[in-house]
């Protein structure tokens, strides 16, 4: 009888052992509306065509968990959705897989992967899926005629009330050049020097007192929604699911974006690398990077996937104008310079955090 | 005299082989019994000392060896970093050096790249000297094609690199040990003589928040012992029904989760908040005027005073409980206004209790995270927040090991002047 239980005991475990492991792969990205766009758009088709599993977890950004997991030899995430500058330094740093281009399938007109994909979003560790934005948004139904510059977003007496703003100097500093009159096309020369930094914390000085700081993209439309601020940055596609998704009242201010690259990357050392690569081509093949642009706004990487962009997944809201890379919206704005901030992030977080406890 | 003689005397007729049963020496036998009881003492405790030095001893040390090692430069260019470390940058006379270094670092760098690992060697003198990745990353890019003379070759790719204070930036970061975060935790920093001189003055942060963090956890220490002492006095006076459902009301914020309490303290206390809608409601301030009670350092003290209470509240009141009201009855009735017998009867027994709350809340208090963080705004975070975005953001580990060493020494000379001035044996968690 003892014997009996016993072996049930250790069978049970060992059902228990088997379905943990029978998870197929691991995609990490960074939750909320976004997640939501890559569920419908990624795993769900990816799922029904493999018949595998995805766990999906959310993070912060950063490389620090990717960095955690590869020097313990511990590497539980598969596939991960980071930005450009973080893909590079992880690349530099051997942290994340190379991934050879020549893999990616062809857009749906055939042309190759390597043309078809935007220029800049080929990265050798990584492959882009979505370009997008900080902007800043404000609720319009508490401002009545509204800001339309991003230097309306720093003038406190014209538009009075607190401003959100992403607990990091970047695109914080960018805007804050821009708005002290700075041409998009000469931000990061000025920025490369000691003067143009003091001028972009000056200018951030102005409405210090009136800032709340926010660190998780979902936080921004959640802000504003509550009338603790008058007007924030935040991530495009989170203002944009809050508008056409929940109805908020919400408007976007292009002027002075600053827009960046999403892309996929493997972990060194992945254990499902074969589903990983798998996913990844999948995932990035011009019908899924149009399907995604039907969940969220952000532009897909596949100049093949621009013609498929529609509407809104069920409503009847035009995709293309809330596009970054809508060419009504890039009038002044800037491409976030991953080669000045893999160089100058140290120091200027540094900057910022004693600028910030000061 | 001639007694004591004879009782060593007797003692030293006391045969040294008394035995027992089994014929073993006694003095053996005790031995074996002895040695079989610490072995079983220890068998018991095993699985905890095993546990501790796993996940306590061994983290800790790894972390102070983080602190004052990193050996990312010299594993990434190790040649190269070998022959830096003997260079003497006075003996030259340009501040750089000869041909045959250059020569070492564009080999360390063609092989670096190709290991991808030059990424961590840029890492490693970006933290020293900021600016330098893109130099490292875009020569490393072209090492493999580099020839002679080299020295030209790279001042040729970039001016940059006739930069004398990167040069000694590099000196120092070839070598494995350094103090340097340490200083880097106490805002200084090197110059290019190597002499120690403060941090540039937009840069300084790390004292001024190790102050913070320290007054912060004075204040929140203070507020909950003046809001505990009564709560805890209260609870212990009570008949047994009445002070359970109060201690009910102490244990559930006890227990319930750290982030949900927090939260709760964000909705009521935001702009827009419970709160201050009542304020504005009752006419006390204007709609317009609210009161920013959160995201600043107002939100930390108040919802870690909150947190933290029942960490207080405890141990005063098994202090208490354990006082015979009697001995304030004698008091008074030996003539003692209530004040006197309160402070010369009562308050001295709870003191055990008061030390114990007071160092438990402000040793938590000064390592808290979660809370400053989401509420704490920009003026109301502590050195953890920090530590957090060195461990997470920059992925400086060594800086981030360097300011948490401090912290842990900053507690340890706290709990050695407590035991100097209270003693630990009157510690009383309950």
């Amino acid at each position: 009888m003892k014997m009996k239980l016993l072996l049930s005991a250790a069978a049970a475990l060992a059902i228990t052992a088997g379905s943990a492991s029978a998870k197929d792969l691991t995609v990490v990205s960074w939750g909320g509306a976004y997640t939501k766009s890559q569920v419908e758009a990624y795993h769900k088709p990816w799922q029904a065509k493999t018949g595998k599993t995805i766990t999906s977890e959310d993070y912060n950004g950063g490389i620090a968990e990717i960095k955690a997991q590869v020097e313990a030899n511990n590497v539980t995430w598969d596939i991960i959705d980071v930005e450009l500058s973080d893909a590079v330094r992880a690349c530099d740093e051997g942290l994340i897989e190379p991934i050879d281009p020549s893999i990616l399938p062809a857009g749906a007109d055939g042309t190759a992967a390597a043309d078809d994909f935007l220029p800049g979003t080929l990265h050798e560790c990584a492959v882009a899926n979505i370009v997008w934005s900080t902007i800043f948004a404000y609720d319009s139904s508490k401002i009545a005629n509204g800001p339309k510059t991003i230097a309306d977003f720093f003038d406190t007496s014209k538009f009075p009330g607190k401003r959100g703003l992403r607990k990091n100097p970047k695109a914080n500093l960018e805007m804050a050049l821009m708005a002290d009159g700075v041409p998009a096309a000469d931000v990061y020369k000025v920025l490369g020097t000691a003067e143009g930094v003091n001028r972009a914390f000056a200018k951030l000085d102005t409405i210090k007192g009136d800032v709340v700081w926010w660190e998780a993209g979902a936080q921004p439309p959640q802000l504003l929604a509550d009338g603790e601020v008058a007007m924030t940055t935040a991530y495009n596609g989170r203002i944009f699911n809050a508008v056409a998704g929940e109805g908020k009242p919400f408007e976007i201010v292009w002027d002075g974006q600053v827009w960046d690259l999403d892309l996929w990357v493997i972990p060194k050392g992945s254990k499902n690398k074969e589903a990983a690569l798998d996913f990844l081509k999948f995932s990035t093949s011009t019908k899924q990077l149009a399907a995604q642009a039907s969940w969220i706004s952000y532009g897909p990487a596949r100049k093949s996937s621009g013609a498929l962009v529609g509407k809104f997944h069920n409503k009847d809201i035009d995709m293309v104008p809330q596009m970054p890379t809508n060419a009504a919206n890039l009038k002044n704005a800037t491409q976030n310079n991953f080669e000045f901030w893999a160089d100058n992030q140290d120091e200027l977080n540094e900057r910022f955090n004693a600028w910030l406890a000061g | 005299m001639a007694d004591s003689a004879l009782s060593s005397q007797r003692l030293h007729d006391v045969p040294d082989q008394l035995t027992t049963a089994d014929g073993i020496p006694l003095k053996r036998k005790l031995a074996i019994s002895m040695r079989r009881a610490r072995w079983r003492a220890f068998l018991m405790t095993a699985p905890l000392v095993i546990f501790m030095l796993i996940s306590f001893v061994l983290p800790i040390g790894q972390m102070l060896t983080r602190s004052v090692y990193n050996d990312s430069f010299s594993k990434a260019l190790p040649n190269f970093s070998l022959a830096l470390r003997d260079w003497d940058q006075s003996a030259s006379s340009d501040g750089l050096p000869d041909e045959a270094l250059f020569k070492l670092l564009a080999e360390d760098m063609a092989v670096a790249r190709k290991d991808r690992t030059i990424g961590r060697a840029a890492t490693r003198i970006n933290y020293d000297h900021s600016g330098t990745r893109s130099l490292f990353m875009g020569a490393a890019r072209k090492a493999k094609n580099f020839e002679a003379p080299y020295k030209e070759t790279f001042l040729d790719l970039k001016p940059k690199w006739s930069n004398v204070e990167m040069w000694a930036a590099m000196k120092r970061v070839a070598s494995d040990t350094t103090t340097g975060f340490y200083l880097a935790a106490v805002d200084r920093t090197y110059d290019v003589n190597n002499d120690v001189v403060e941090q540039a003055e937009v840069r300084q942060i790390y004292v001024k928040l190790f102050w913070r963090t320290l007054y912060l956890a004075g204040v929140i220490t203070v507020l909950c012992f003046l809001l505990a002492y009564p709560v805890a006095y209260l609870l212990s006076v009570l008949p047994l029904a009445k002070s359970n459902l109060l201690m009910i009301l102490v244990l559930l914020p006890f227990w319930t989760s750290l982030l949900v309490r927090t939260t709760a303290w964000i909705a009521l206390l935001q702009t827009e908040g419970i709160v201050n809608d009542v304020l504005v409601w009752l006419g006390i301030i204007s709609d317009d005027g609210r009161v920013q009670m959160i995201y600043n350092q107002m939100g930390t003290i108040i919802a870690m005073t909150h947190i933290l209470l029942p960490f207080m509240v405890l141990p005063l009141y098994s202090v208490m409980k354990t006082i015979p009201p009697s001995y304030m009855r004698a008091a008074r009735s030996l003539g003692a206004n209530q004040f006197t017998a309160f402070v010369k009867v009562y308050f001295p027994q709870t003191i055990p209790g008061i030390a114990a709350g007071t160092l438990l809340v402000f040793i938590l208090a000064i390592g808290y995270y979660i809370t400053p963080a989401l509420v704490g705004g920009q003026d109301g975070q502590l050195i953890s927040n920090i530590i957090a975005f060195h461990m997470q953001k920059s992925l400086n580990w060594s800086l981030a090991a360097a300011l948490g060493s401090i912290l842990l020494a900053g507690v340890l000379i706290l709990y050695w002047l407590y035991n100097k001035l209270i003693g630990i044996d009157n510690l009383k968690f309950g």
